[in-house]
């Protein structure tokens, strides 16, 4: 056998610009992976200093458009533990179907979109349409219906605007709401059938064992708020983040990797909540989890977060239905006293932990930025699943290598926008 | 469309937050009718197959940060048809153009301790390297207003682009004036139109998500918030948001 290099020069199906580059040595080694990133860096944390408190939910939305939910909450409630701002019940499950509703948007659009052409040997779902007609109208619809909540909630999908320091500038109505709680009801059957699709669909067989972390809450399916744990005995605050949780970084891509000190890489994202929370999962995610005979949780196959992101979406739905229920959607008193101080908030986006801390003054100016993204913490992670799934089919054709590759990447669903402020690129090559 | 060929579309990613191809792909509901009507050759978002070129129509997200993108922009431009600056990062460099306001070695010290690897300019809407032919502006622009184009391109008309204020749909929704009323900093007056007055309506002060209108005022607001008791550096931070380096707020956006 020839060395081998495998390389994709532009990783398709997921969210910003990424490259691939393996090396195989005659024996059959993988001698080298790199995930580079050549998305351009847009030093949010930089510029970010100078700013005011009540605008950091509306520049970090911008970080990415695809989790602008996330990055909004997040910031908000690092501001508002910075400020010493407590927000009542109602703004607390607001923010709960804000997220979930951003949750259901971007998993459908991975599953459905970047995920399931690969197991149905499509190269996208414009090219399932043909074939697959039904599949692809039950994902534009389930996306419809996370898109359409979020609309309503903050005033658009897309860098919402209503959700602000203490609450939201407006509540929506008691008669939307109802709505809506009837769309969701009849949507409920989609998504147990996404359960049974990617049920059935084959995956490959891989398992790696590392460590997974989430935010769990004794009382809910931790999304906003938790401490964070893990399946290697981590149990913190999130306010201790960044004694347990660092980077490096590394010579070869100039990447910075997360570890978890004394430790090694690990993984975040919907695998690593179902795995960690999965009691707290709604009864029919439950029981949807527990009838797929192919997979049982907790689960080590990285590809598995496909079906993982299916049971949450039933999860999701559920629980939307319940907080739709018993929110007051009253008007609240949003007047905001400023005060000097230090905050950290750590939320579930779609893809993982989210991390976001902020030094403020007394004049509310921001002074100090500290934003780690999902991808930030699993492309570590990510890299050495990579270094063990080439070897299981070092004589495949170069371009089956590159797929099975990608289609880890996918599971993975990075996004790579976000996680440009802080990865150390290796752009050299892409640059001259 | 009898046999006539369908015409080519391209998406393509430069600096930004993928937040406007989102809003394409939420056009969930007419997205079937969109890939009836039109071929899609480049979309790295969506699709593994993609095409060299040349397009129709190349939908351009992001602004140009780094001489890769310079390069870049400039061969879409030449195999391209109608170049559509897709959102205000293409437009006018939005958000992450308030980088451009620090010095940029000590910015990439910041972020990057090895800033030697870093290769990024100063951050630009794309009409500073190629011509432009539309602009559809808004952070991210409405849903419908990319409808209305990809319309207005097979029936071969101008698509509807709002070159009025904020103001004129707030009118429209009969809200109340936030600043003549309230004495709030709304960036209404000098904002261009196309959200529907989005945030005024949800009782929130316009923040220029849709950058400049045309030929605005920019001096006469940032003296009417001088009046309702803003500082220097409120109304700095006012104008160098969404579109900072544009002509139409630069001296506003520099504190002059």
């Amino acid at each position: 056998m020839n060395e081998k290099s495998v390389t994709v020069d532009y990783v398709s199906r997921v969210e910003g610009q990424g490259a691939l580059s393996i090396e195989i040595s005659a024996d059959g080694e993988v001698k080298e992976v790199q995930l580079k990133i050549f998305e351009p860096p847009k030093f949010f944390e930089a510029f970010l200093v100078g700013r005011k408190f009540d605008e950091v939910m509306e520049l970090t939305s911008r970080i990415c458009g695809v989790c602008p939910v996330a990055h909004q909450i997040t910031a908000l409630r690092a501001v508002e533990n910075a400020m010493g701002i407590t927000v009542s019940d109602q703004t607390r499950d607001l923010r709960k179907l804000f997220a979930l509703s951003a949750h259901i948007n971007s998993n459908v659009l991975n599953m459905y979109f970047f995920a399931v052409p690969d197991l149905l040997g499509c190269e996208s779902a414009v090219a399932m349409i043909k074939d697959y007609p039904s599949i692809v109208r039950r994902g534009l619809k389930l996306k419809k219906l996370g898109n359409d909540l979020t609309d309503l909630i903050g005033g658009k999908a897309v860098h919402p605007v209503t959700a602000v320091v203490k609450g939201f500038t407006e509540v929506p109505s008691k008669k939307d709401l109802e709505t809506f709680k009837k769309r969701f009801k009849e949507a409920k059957k989609g998504a147990l059938e996404t359960v049974d699709m990617f049920a059935k669909l084959q995956i490959p067989e891989f398992n790696r064992k590392c460590e997974h972390i989430a935010l769990s809450n004794p009382n809910e399916y931790a999304i906003n708020e938790g401490k964070l744990i893990s399946t290697e005995g981590l149990d913190i605050e999130e306010s201790a983040y960044r004694q347990y949780i660092m980077e490096k970084q590394v010579p070869y891509s100039y990447a910075k990797h997360s570890f978890v000190v004394g430790r090694d890489s690990f993984m975040v994202g919907p695998l690593a909540r179902v795995n960690l929370n999965f009691n707290r999962l709604s009864e029919d995610a439950r029981e949807a989890a527990k009838s797929v005979s192919s997979h049982k949780f907790p689960n080590f196959n990285p590809f598995v977060a496909h079906l993982a992101r299916a049971i949450e979406l039933v999860h999701d739905i559920d629980e939307c239905i319940e907080i739709m229920d018993r929110l007051p959607l009253k008007d609240e008193d949003k007047t905001v006293k400023v005060k000097e101080g230090e905050g950290f908030a750590v939320t579930e986006a779609p893809r993982g932990l989210l991390y976001h801390h902020y030094k403020i003054n007394r004049d509310g100016i921001v002074t100090e930025a500290d934003i780690v993204t999902p991808t930030a913490h699993n492309v570590n992670n990510l890299e050495k699943d990579l270094r063990h799934l080439v070897p299981k089919f070092p004589h495949l054709p170069s371009e089956e290598i590159a797929l099975k590759c990608e289609m880890l990447v996918r599971a993975y669903d990075p996004c790579i926008s976000c996680s440009t402020h802080f990865l150390k690129v290796d752009i050299r090559k892409d640059e001259r | 469309m009898g046999n006539k060929p369908k015409p080519k579309i391209a998406v393509f990613k430069f600096t930004g937050c993928a937040g406007c191809q989102m809003e394409i792909l939420h056009l969930e509901e007419e997205m079937l009718q969109i890939l009836d009507a039109f071929d899609i050759s480049y979309w790295m978002m969506v699709k593994s197959h993609n095409l060299k070129g040349p397009y129709d129509i190349s939908l351009i997200e992001g602004s140009v940060s780094t001489p890769r993108e310079i390069r870049e922009i400039k061969e879409i431009r030449a195999r391209t048809k109608m170049l559509v600056a897709l959102g205000d990062c293409a437009v006018t460099g939005c958000i992450p153009s308030i980088k451009n306001w620090f010095p940029q070695r000590e910015l990439e010290k910041k972020v990057y301790p090895d800033a030697s690897v870093i290769f990024s300019t100063k951050i630009y809407g794309i009409d500073e390297y190629v011509q432009v032919d539309v602009y559809l502006k808004g952070c991210p622009p409405h849903r419908n207003m990319i409808l209305e184009l990809l319309k207005g391109y097979l029936l071969g008309i101008r698509p509807f682009i709002r070159p009025h204020c904020v103001c004129v749909e707030c009118k429209l929704r009969e809200n109340s004036c936030l600043i003549t009323i309230k004495n709030r900093p709304c960036m209404g007056p000098v904002t261009n139109a196309g959200c529907g007055a989005l945030c005024p309506t949800v009782n929130r002060d316009c923040e220029g998500c849709y950058g400049p209108m045309s030929s605005p005022n920019s001096s006469a607001l940032a003296e009417t918030f001088r009046k309702i008791d803003l500082q220097k550096d409120d109304i700095v931070r006012k104008f160098r948001k969404y579109a900072g380096t544009t002509p139409d707020f630069r001296k506003e956006a520099e504190g002059e």
